[in-house]
């Protein structure tokens, strides 16, 4: 693979990864985001995550909708292949792509807009089908595009920046793919990034589904007094209920867990994700008890941060299906099509 | 009214079984028309269903035809009257010296009788009741004793019934014994009680060897399936919901490895028809050959992400099996009435290319040229069939298959191509011919670009630039003449050099055929034009510009394909006369020649 070594003026103090890849060669284009923009964070995560991966960045597929969310794919990963679908409809994309090639690293970017009022009904199938891809929710509240519109995870007594305030309860959606049966369910914070990175690298391995929802304050239409989804609003509300730290394969789990509040889930690949728990008697792996206790913090107006939920062993969609373990786009004409000689068994029932 | 019959008519007649759905009738149905055509004798079924699962009235009609024409005749020769809800109906669709059977268990009104139809009883709920236990066999054996009586009036080879049942059940032998016992029950009565045969019988022929029985909707399932698809995602929608069926069938056959039980193929049922399309979307992006099954309310759900698959240039194929509309409309009746929403589905400049089977051979030979052209051309395909080709058996030719045929997967560049290639610009019109260069995720980081349904330049990058987006759109309009050159050319029959022509499309094509006969009959002989497929080509122009006048025959109220001619050739309108049947039954060759025969006259009058 040629390409890995392609010249290329960077600093030569950057630091490479095991492919032998700087930072920089995980960057996108410039974003056009508002300065300040919490997505900007979100995008600063993913490289960093990718980057420490060191996963080839041609085998990743970047999806989206539409909204200032879903822009960012052109901001980071420019070696990837990228798809900008219709507003809502990104899961679908998704799904047929992972239905034909199983082999690539799906990181879907999706906003409160685009999966919670129009997209809802893909967003919950994505999650049935337990489709093998990271779904990043970049949640702000508002629809940033169209000027500030509350969106359907805006918080009841929200105040919108023209004075309007919400009355209506919003859609959560850690507790929609709880409902749904989302088999690994996170929420974040853009301005946390010592808990995103980690979050997003283990969801990159999770062998189905993985929501984080990001909270992600828009500077330029909710980042006011009064709004819920603010910066200042947003650090004072939000608890990490769980630590998460991913640990790969070949490494070595070199912190010093306390042995009662740890806890460590094996991933498909083999690699760990430790949870140390901020509170004791939360058991992410208990679908009912986290769903009880997410709602009841957030009925407090408390959003619990970390890796709330997940279930390793739950089928996939191809496991579901049976599809081969080759990606179907590398399968040939031989291996497809009959041929002449099957033809008369097959039309035998048509006499 | 068609004439009274006179003499006998051997293989030529029309069988109308009016049936309760959900009574079992179909397979009865069924037997009856391939008992005919193992006999040898050309045949076609048309089943008029409700859209119920149990209750309504449902016919099935099987023209008999020894001159092979296989649309709808007009006639009804033998009427099987076994719905007393649609009797006084069925009666009067009799023709004059036809024959009417009905259930004589229970008494008949006196006013139902017609002097010019031969009415035949048979106690059918009695003789089933005598011999067979449990309400379920009755009701089903009672539609298997009629098929025995048309066996004695029509001389059917009991042989050929016997061996047919077999097969049905060969994994359960004693239900083929019941079945043939119920045969026998009919077949005796009929000879006991009437004169048999009747002036109207099957006489044993050779027109059928090397033939098959199918419909359109496994014709073009098998065509996917040779045509190496390897994704499909559809929502059930009647009357396109076979096509899934039977694809997974043909798939679970021939795609399944016998010792994993891995599949070489995904099926997934979506939500709703706007995931169908965009996983169809998704899949033709990362190169598999994929498709979706629907009918007129799917086109209207994906109609958004079709517009994007134009736009962003991606393969897809749809199988729209038209219905009849608009809003729900009547789903279980025929129509062609999708011919503009297909050619111009979404907002904003947007034209697809449209194949038109006539049959379900054509189903099959269009599904493969359908992933063809579709990764050839980079956009989706429409292939429009409807319920007539769709659900109803049709008599074709064996399907062939050509082993040096392999697919065409377009401009798809390689790891070697982009290895080499100092930049990759993904809309840029290398060849002159509108068709771009392509690369496929997960290949090399030079084929890297952001695939999207906004304005983009010829680099693939975003774009509000005003020379920037003509060049992309202008090069799709170029796109589409070559398309033109590359979809199926019209079939043309010439018969005259005469300035009068008739030009039809799809399922219209048999009851055109059979009109064109019978005008030649009668002296009157006319050009004939079918068009395969949107975008027209230059022959469609040729043929529409040395004719005076053409009798442009659809199925659908507004004349679509009408419009389309007059929107996408320089034909004057004047020129075209509009042919429509949109009543939802499949068109008739007896509407066409009136029509014609009515049209010819207006014109020699003025």
């Amino acid at each position: 693979m040629s390409y890995m070594s392609k010249p290329r003026i960077a600093h030569p103090g950057l630091k490479k990864n095991a492919l032998g890849l700087t930072r920089r060669d995980y960057e996108g284009g410039m974003s056009t985001l508002c300065a300040g923009c919490g997505h900007d964070s979100i995008t600063a995560a993913i490289i960093q995550a990718c980057f420490e991966l060191a996963i080839e960045p041609h085998r990743v597929a970047k999806v989206s909708g539409i909204g200032c969310s879903s822009k960012t794919p052109a901001y980071f990963l420019s070696a990837s292949h990228g798809f900008n679908s219709v507003h809502g409809r990104m899961p679908a994309v998704a799904t047929g792509a992972n239905a034909a090639n199983r082999d690539l690293s799906y990181i879907g970017v999706s906003g409160d807009g685009d999966s919670l009022s129009i997209g809802l009904g893909q967003f919950c199938h994505a999650m049935r089908r337990n489709l093998d891809m990271l779904y990043l929710i970049e949640n702000n509240g508002v629809y940033g595009l169209t000027k500030g519109q509350f969106s359907a995870s805006a918080d009841v007594g929200s105040k919108a920046k023209r004075g309007e305030i919400n009355e209506q309860p919003p859609i959560d959606p850690v507790l929609t793919a709880l409902a749904m049966g989302g088999t690994f369910v996170a929420r974040s914070f853009s301005g946390d990034k010592e808990q995103l990175v980690p979050l997003i690298k283990a969801g990159l391995k999770h062998k189905g589904f993985a929501l984080i929802d990001v909270l992600s304050p828009c500077v330029t239409f909710n980042d006011h007094e009064d709004s819920t989804k603010s910066y200042a609003y947003t650090r004072q509300h939000y608890h990490p209920a769980l630590e998460t730290d991913f640990v790969r394969p070949a490494e070595e789990i070199m912190a010093d867990y306390d042995a009662g509040a740890a806890m460590s889930i094996e991933l498909h690949d083999g690699s760990m994700i430790v949870l140390r728990k901020a509170a004791q008697d939360y058991d992410p792996q208990n679908r009912g008890t986290a769903f009880a206790y997410i709602k009841d913090k957030l009925r407090d107006s408390e959003f619990l941060t970390g890796l709330l939920y997940v279930e390793e062993t739950a089928p996939d969609m191809h496991v579901l299906s049976h599809t081969a373990d080759r990606p179907l786009v590398d399968f040939g004409w031989e291996d497809l099509c009959p041929g002449s000689s099957a033809l008369p068994e097959i039309l035998k029932r048509y006499r | 009214m068609p004439e009274p019959q006179s003499a006998e008519r051997i293989n030529d007649f029309v069988i109308k079984l009016a049936n309760v759905n959900g009574t079992g009738s179909a397979s009865a149905n069924s037997l009856l028309m391939k008992s005919i055509f193992r006999m040898g004798v050309p045949v076609v079924g048309k089943n008029f269903f409700p859209s119920n699962i149990q209750g309504l009235p449902t016919w099935y009609e099987i023209r008999v035809s020894r001159d092979g024409h296989i649309a709808r005749s007009g006639r009804v020769d033998i009427m099987v009257a076994m719905n007393a809800e649609t009797y006084r109906q069925d009666l009067s669709d009799v023709s004059p010296g036809g024959v009417l059977i009905y259930d004589s268990t229970w008494p008949r009104s006196h006013e139902l009788v017609r002097e010019d139809v031969t009415i035949l009883g048979i106690p059918l709920a009695k003789i089933c009741n005598e011999h067979f236990d449990g309400i379920r066999a009755r009701i089903l054996m009672k539609n298997v004793t009629y098929v025995g009586a048309l066996a004695a009036l029509l001389e059917l080879d009991l042989e050929v019934i016997k061996q047919l049942l077999g097969e049905t059940f060969a994994r359960k032998p004693k239900l083929a014994d019941a079945n043939m016992q119920a045969i026998h029950l009919g077949y005796d009565y009929a000879r006991d009680h009437f004169e048999c045969p009747l002036s109207l019988r099957v006489e044993s022929m050779d027109l059928t060897r090397d033939h098959i029985m199918i419909d359109g909707n496994s014709a073009a399932a098998l065509g996917c399936l040779y045509a190496g698809v390897t994704v499909g995602a559809w929502y059930p929608i009647t009357p396109s919901t076979s096509l899934m069926d039977a694809f997974r069938s043909l798939c679970a056959q021939h795609r399944t490895d016998a010792e994993t039980g891995e599949n070489r193929y995904c099926i997934v049922q979506a939500e709703d028809e706007l995931a169908a399309i965009g996983m169809v979307l998704g899949a033709g992006w990362m190169g598999a050959r994929a498709f979706t099954p629907t009918s007129g309310p799917g086109i209207s759900l994906m109609s958004e992400f079709i517009g994007f698959g134009y736009f962003a240039e991606i393969p897809a194929v749809i199988f729209d099996v038209q219905r009849v509309g608009p809003s729900t409309g009547m789903p279980t009746r025929t129509q062609q009435c999708d011919i503009l929403s297909a050619a111009y589905c979404s907002h904003g400049d947007t034209r697809h290319p449209i194949l038109f089977p006539a049959d379900p051979t054509e189903c099959f030979e269009m599904a493969v040229a359908a992933f063809d052209l579709a990764e050839r051309l980079q956009t989706p395909i429409f292939v429009l069939s409807d319920l007539d080709i769709g659900m109803n058996d049709w008599m074709c030719p064996l399907l062939q298959w050509d082993d040096d045929y392999r697919w065409d997967r377009g401009k798809v560049l390689s790891e070697t191509d982009l290895e080499k290639a100092e930049h990759f610009w993904r809309y840029y019109d290398h060849d002159g011919d509108g068709i771009p260069y392509r690369s496929l995720p997960g290949v090399h980081p030079k084929g890297a670009y952001f695939t999207r349904g906004s304005g983009h330049n010829a680099e693939g990058r975003y774009t509000e630039d005003a020379d920037e987006y003509r060049e992309v759109v202008d090069r799709l309009n170029r796109k589409f003449e070559t398309a033109a050159e590359l979809v199926p050319a019209p079939v043309v029959v010439n018969s005259a050099r005469g300035d009068i022509a008739v030009l039809s499309v799809g399922s219209c094509d048999g009851a055109v055929r059979e009109a064109l006969v019978l005008l030649g009959e009668q002296g009157v002989k006319l050009n004939y034009m079918r068009v395969k497929a949107f975008p027209f080509s230059g022959k469609v122009q040729d043929f529409l510009d040395r004719h005076e006048r053409v009798f442009v025959v659809e199925q659908n109220r507004d004349g679509q394909l009408r419009k389309l001619l007059i929107n996408e050739t320089t034909t004057d309108p004047a020129k075209l006369v509009s042919i429509l049947h949109y009543d939802g039954l499949p068109i008739g060759s007896d509407c066409i020649l009136e029509a014609i025969l009515g049209g010819l006259e207006k014109g020699a009058a003025a």
